[in-house]
C-alpha cells in the first residue's frame, strides 16, 4: 500500500492508499462524528453523520470515501455543519430523553455526536416526534432490546453477519416502521441467536444492553476459564464480586471476541454454593472442619499410602503452576508416577 | 496426543489460531467447532467467507455445515477409511507434494503400499459417503494450499483414535501442509488448560515438557532438582487407576478439580471405585457429584481468585490474574499442595508465589525455558520458548520435525471397526458432544442462571425417521440403554443426526450419559471410546 498525504482542516496527515477518509482521520487521532461505523466492520454509509467536504466542493460521507494524494478535507465547513446537525436532529427526534438512568450514559455514541454537533434545547423540539412505543424484547437472559433507543445504524446486524456469521438479526419492516428483529420477528431467544453478546458490546446506544449490569469499580486482565481457545478477558470487579466480563481487545487470540460462556458465564464465581470450608467425613456424613484438621488427616493417610497405593488425578481446569506442584508432589513425595487427568484431549 | 507425537514429534497444534482465517482450505473433522470452540470457529467462518474451501467431515449435520463447501457425512468410526481414501485420490491424481515428501518425510514406500486397500469403492462402502464427494474433497485439499486440518474429540475418543490422528497427519504431510503458515495439523483442546496440564507432566509417563520418566537423563535431572529418588516406572492412566482401586492396590486417591462421576466413560465403574476406596480427597470449587463421595473435601479458589498461567490450544502461555480474594476459606490449589507436602515433612515446597513455581518450571522444562511472568505481560508466548530472548514459536516444524530423525513419519494404516457396533438388541449408535451453553460436567455453567434458562436439560437428538419407527414424539421422555447402563432424557427430533445415530451431551447430572458409554481404550493413547457406542432408545416404562 502506498503512502499518501491528505489535509484535514488544514492539518497534513499521513495515510495509506485504500484507506477511507474516516480511517485516516481515526488513525491520526482526529474525531469525525459517526454512528454506523465500527472498526471491526465494513463501512456501511447508513447514518450519514460522518459527512465532510472534499476539495472545497463535494459533500461526501467520509466512511466510504477513499483517500487520494493531496486531497483537501473539511469537517467544519458551514455546509457540512448544517447537513450533519440536521441528520443528528432527525436521529434524536424520537429518542427517549432518559439519559440519566440509561445503561449507556456517559459511554453513548449518540450522546457524543449530539454534543459534538452542538445540539441546543430548541433544536430538540424542531422535529420532535413521540418516542416509539414498541415492546422491549426481554426474552434473552443476558441482554435486552429496546427499540425506542435504536437508531437503526445496523451495527448489530452487520456484527452478527460479518463477524459471527450467524445472521440471527436483520432489519425487519421498511421505512418508518423499520426495526431490528429476528426472522419472523419472533423473540430473540427463539431465533438462532447464540447469545454471544458481540452485537451488544458494539451497539452505539442502549438499544441493545446487558441485563442487570453493574458498573465495575476496577478491571483485571485475565484469561477465560472455559475452553482451550483461551480468550483474553477483563474481569469487572465491584467490591469483592465479579460483576462482568469484557473481551480483551489487545489479546492476540480473540481480539476482544467472546462466546456466551466467556462473556456471561461468570456467576458461578460468586455462587452461594461455593465451598468455603474444608469438609471431613464423620460418621458417614461430610461435615465442616478446620483446615488444620483436614490437612493433618490427609498428611497422615497419604503417609500410609505411598508408592503404588497412591494415585492423583490433576485437572485440565487449574493453572500450570497448580498442575506442576501436584505432579511434583505425586512423584517426589508420594514416590509414584501415577498421576493423570480426566480429559485426555 | 500420543499419535501426533509419534508422527511429528509433538502432540500439539502445529499452527496458531489467528492463522486459520488465512487458509485456502480447511478440513474440520470430528470437531463441532462452533459449539465447543466458538471464538476459534469465527476464524473458520471468516476463512469460508473469504472464499476458502471448507470441508466438514462429521456424521452429524453440525452448524458448521452451513458454511461448508463439502460435507462428508461419514458413518461414525470410519475416519481412517475416509482420510486414507482421500489420500489415495491425492496420490493417484498426482496432487501429492513429492518434493516435500522426499525431503521431510520417511516411510513413504510402506505407506504407499498400505493405501492399496483404500480404493474409492471400498471407502464409499465403509464410510457411506458418495465416491464423487470424497474425490472432490481430496482434490480441494490436495490443490488449494495452504490447507489446515482441525480436529477434536470426535477423532480421538475412539478405540482406534491414534490411527485416526495418524491418518490426519498423513493427509497433512502428503500434501506438504505441515510446517507452513496457515496450514498444519491442529488438535483443538477441549478444556481451558488441557494443554498446560499435559505440558506440566500431569501424565503418568512424562515429567514436565514430555521428558520421559524412564529416560535416565531426565530422571537424574529431576532427582537433582528435587533432591529425592524418583521412580523410573511409568504410572497408571486414569482408567487403569479405577481398575486398581477395584483390585484394592490403590488406597488413596487425590482428585483435583475433576468430576469423573459424570465425565468418565462407563461411569458406574469409576463411581463404584470411588465409593470403595479407602481414602478419597477431592479438591474443588463446588460439592460436585464426585466430591460427595469423598472422605475429605478441600475448598479451592477459582481462576478469578488466583495468579498463574494457562496454556491454550495453540501452545500460548497466558497470565491468569487474581481479581478478588478466594471465597470464604478457599485456597489456591498450589497453596493447598504445599501445605500437604510440608505437613508430610517434604522439602522443596516453600513457595510464596506462583511466579516462584514458574521459575522452577522454566528451569526444568526446555520448552518453557524462556517463560517469566514479566515476559507474559504482553499477550503471552507460544512454546517452544527455550530461552529468555526467544520470541516463542507460532508454527511448529518449519524446518525440521521434533522426531529423532528430524523427519515426519508417514504411518501405514488399515481400517478397523469401532469396538462396539449396533446390533439387534442395541440398534442405534450413540455419540457424545458438547452444547454451546454448557461446559464439561456442568459444575460451573449449570450454576449460571441465564445459561440454565437457555438450556437446562439433556436431549437425545434423534432423526425423525428413527423416532417415527419407535413411535416417539418430540420432547418425550425416553429411556436410553446400553450394555453398561441406562439413563433418561427428552427426545429432540432433528435431521442433525442421520438415521441410526443418536447424540447426547454429558453436562447434566440428571441424565448421566457416561453411564452408557464404552470404556474400550485406544491401545496407545488410552482414551476411551466415548464417541461411539451401541444403545437402545425406548418409551418410558411407567
Ligand atoms: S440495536 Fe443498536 S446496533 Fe442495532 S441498529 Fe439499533 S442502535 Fe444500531
Ligand atoms: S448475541 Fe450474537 S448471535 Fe445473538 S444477535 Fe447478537 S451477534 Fe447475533
Ligand atoms: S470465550 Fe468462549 S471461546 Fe473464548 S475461551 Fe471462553 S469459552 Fe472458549
Amino acid at each position: 500500500m502506498n503512502p499518501v498525504t491528505i489535509t484535514i482542516d488544514g492539518l497534513a496527515i499521513p495515510a495509506q492508499e485504500g484507506m477511507t477518509i474516516l480511517q485516516a482521520a481515526q488513525a491520526n487521532g482526529l474525531y469525525i462524528p459517526n454512528l454506523c461505523n465500527h472498526p471491526d466492520l465494513d463501512p456501511a454509509g447508513l447514518c450519514r453523520v460522518c459527512v465532510v467536504k472534499i476539495d472545497d466542493w463535494k459533500i461526501a460521507i467520509s466512511c466510504k470515501q477513499p483517500v487520494k494524494e493531496g486531497m483537501v478535507v473539511s469537517t467544519e465547513d458551514p455546509e457540512v455543519q448544517r447537513v450533519r446537525k440536521n441528520t443528528v436532529e432527525l436521529l434524536v427526534a424520537n429518542h427517549p430523553m432518559t439519559c440519566l438512568t440509561c445503561e449507556r450514559d456517559g459511554n453513548c455514541e449518540l450522546q457524543r455526536v449530539a454534543r459534538y454537533v452542538g445540539l441546543e434545547p430548541t433544536d430538540l423540539n424542531r422535529y420532535r416526534r413521540s418516542v416509539r412505543s414498541l415492546p422491549m424484547d426481554r426474552s434473552n437472559p443476558f441482554f435486552e432490546i429496546d427499540h425506542a433507543k435504536c437508531i437503526l445504524c445496523g451495527i448489530c446486524v452487520r456484527t452478527c453477519d460479518e463477524i459471527q456469521n450467524i445472521n440471527a438479526i436483520d432489519f425487519v419492516k421498511r421505512g418508518v416502521a423499520s426495526l431490528i428483529g429476528t426472522m419472523g420477528n419472533k423473540p430473540i431467544a427463539e431465533s438462532r441467536c447464540e447469545s454471544c453478546g458481540e452485537c451488544v458490546v458494539r451497539c452505539p446506544t442502549a438499544a441493545l444492553s446487558p441485563r442487570h449490569r453493574v458498573q465495575p469499580m476496577r478491571e483485571v486482565k485475565s484469561i477465560c476459564s472455559y475452553c482451550g481457545v483461551g480468550c483474553g478477558i477483563r474481569l469487572g470487579v465491584r467490591g469483592d464480586q465479579i460483576v462482568g466480563v469484557q473481551g480483551d481487545r489487545e489479546n492476540p487470540v480473540n481480539g476482544g471476541s467472546l462466546c456466551v460462556k466467556g462473556r456471561f458465564g461468570y456467576h458461578f464465581i460468586n455462587h452461594p454454593e461455593r465451598l468455603q470450608k474444608p469438609l471431613v467425613r464423620k460418621d458417614g456424613e461430610l461435615v465442616e472442619a478446620e483446615w488444620d484438621e483436614a490437612l493433618d488427616l490427609i498428611a497422615e493417610k497419604f503417609s500410609q499410602h505411598k508408592g503404588e497405593q497412591f494415585a492423583a488425578l490433576a485437572s485440565a481446569r487449574i493453572t500450570n503452576e497448580d498442575n506442576y506442584l501436584i505432579q511434583k508432589f505425586t512423584r517426589a513425595v508420594m514416590g509414584t508416577n501415577t498421576i493423570d487427568h480426566c480429559a485426555r484431549l | 496426543m500420543a499419535g501426533l507425537a509419534t508422527a511429528l514429534g509433538s502432540g500439539a497444534m502445529t499452527n496458531s489460531i489467528a492463522e486459520i482465517s488465512g487458509a485456502k482450505t480447511i478440513l474440520a473433522i470430528g470437531t463441532n467447532t462452533t459449539q465447543a470452540h466458538p471464538v476459534l470457529a469465527l476464524q473458520v467462518k471468516k476463512a469460508a467467507r473469504n472464499g476458502a474451501g471448507l470441508i466438514v467431515a462429521n456424521p452429524k449435520k453440525i452448524d458448521l455445515c452451513r458454511h461448508a463447501t463439502i460435507h462428508l457425512q461419514h458413518r461414525p468410526g470410519t475416519d481412517v477409511a475416509l482420510l486414507m481414501g482421500m489420500i489415495k485420490v491425492i496420490v493417484d491424481e498426482g496432487l501429492a507434494d513429492l518434493d516435500y515428501i522426499a525431503t521431510r518425510c520417511e516411510n513413504f514406500e510402506q505407506f504407499l503400499a498400505s493405501l492399496a486397500e483404500f480404493n474409492l469403492d471400498a471407502v464409499a462402502a465403509i464410510t457411506g459417503v458418495d465416491q464423487e464427494l470424497i474425490a472432490a474433497a481430496a482434490r480441494l485439499y490436495g490443490s488449494e494450499q495452504p490447507a489446515a486440518t482441525l480436529y477434536c474429540m470426535g477423532i480421538t475418543q475412539h478405540s482406534h483414535g491414534t490411527d485416526n490422528v495418524w491418518a490426519i497427519a498423513n493427509l497433512g504431510l502428503i500434501t506438504g501442509n505441515v510446517g507452513i503458515p496457515h496450514g498444519g495439523v491442529n488438535p483443538l483442546r477441549g478444556q481451558n488448560n488441557v494443554q498446560g496440564s499435559c505440558d506440566m507432566g500431569g501424565l503418568p509417563d512424562v515429567y514436565p515438557g514430555y521428558q520421559k520418566v524412564d529416560n535416565p537423563d531426565a530422571q537424574q535431572k529431576f532427582e537433582a532438582a528435587w533432591g529425592v529418588k524418583l521412580s523410573e516406572t511409568p504410572g497408571l492412566t486414569h482408567s487403569e487407576i479405577f481398575d486398581k482401586i477395584h483390585e484394592g492396590t490403590i488406597k488413596s486417591l487425590y482428585l483435583v478439580g475433576e468430576n469423573p462421576y459424570l465425565s468418565e466413560a462407563n461411569a458406574s465403574h469409576a463411581i463404584e471405585a470411588m465409593e470403595k476406596i479407602d481414602f478419597l480427597v477431592v479438591q474443588d470449587i463446588f460439592l460436585t457429584e464426585t466430591a460427595q463421595l469423598a472422605d475429605v473435601v478441600l475448598p479451592a479458589a477459582t481462576f478469578a481468585e488466583k495468579d498463574g498461567t494457562f496454556t491454550n490450544t495453540e501452545r500460548r502461555i497466558q497470565r491468569v490474574r487474581a481479581a478478588i480474594a478466594p471465597r470464604g476459606e478457599a485456597k489456591e490449589d498450589w497453596r493447598i499442595v504445599t501445605e500437604i507436602a510440608r505437613r508430610m515433612g517434604a522439602p522443596g515446597f516453600d513457595y510464596n508465589t506462583p511466579a516462584e513455581i514458574m521459575a522452577e518450571i522454566a528451569a526444568l522444562t526446555p520448552s518453557y525455558g524462556g517463560i517469566t511472568y514479566e515476559r507474559l505481560e504482553e499477550g503471552g508466548l507460544q512454546w517452544p520458548c527455550p530461552t529468555i530472548d526467544h520470541p516463542g514459536t507460532p508454527i511448529l516444524h518449519t524446518e525440521r520435525f521434533s522426531t529423532a530423525s528430524g523427519k515426519a513419519r508417514l504411518m501405514p494404516l488399515s481400517f478397523r471397526e469401532s469396538a462396539e457396533l449396533p446390533d439387534n438388541e442395541f440398534p442405534l449408535l450413540l455419540t457424545t458432544d458438547r452444547s454451546l451453553f454448557h461446559y464439561h460436567t456442568g459444575s460451573m455453567t449449570r450454576r449460571v442462571e441465564g445459561l440454565e434458562q437457555l438450556v437446562s436439560e439433556e436431549f437425545v437428538k434423534i432423526n425423525p425417521a428413527d423416532a417415527a419407527h419407535l413411535a416417539l414424539v418430540d420432547g418425550e421422555m425416553v429411556q436410553v440403554s446400553s450394555r453398561r447402563g441406562t439413563t433418561t432424557a427428552k427426545t429432540k427430533l432433528t435431521a442433525v443426526c442421520p438415521p441410526g445415530l443418536v447424540s447426547m451431551t454429558f453436562h447434566f447430572a440428571e441424565s448421566p450419559t457416561n453411564m452408557l458409554t464404552n470404556a474400550a481404550l485406544d491401545p496407545i493413547a488410552k482414551i476411551p471410546e466415548t464417541k461411539v457406542c451401541a444403545v437402545r432408545v425406548e418409551k418410558m416404562t411407567a
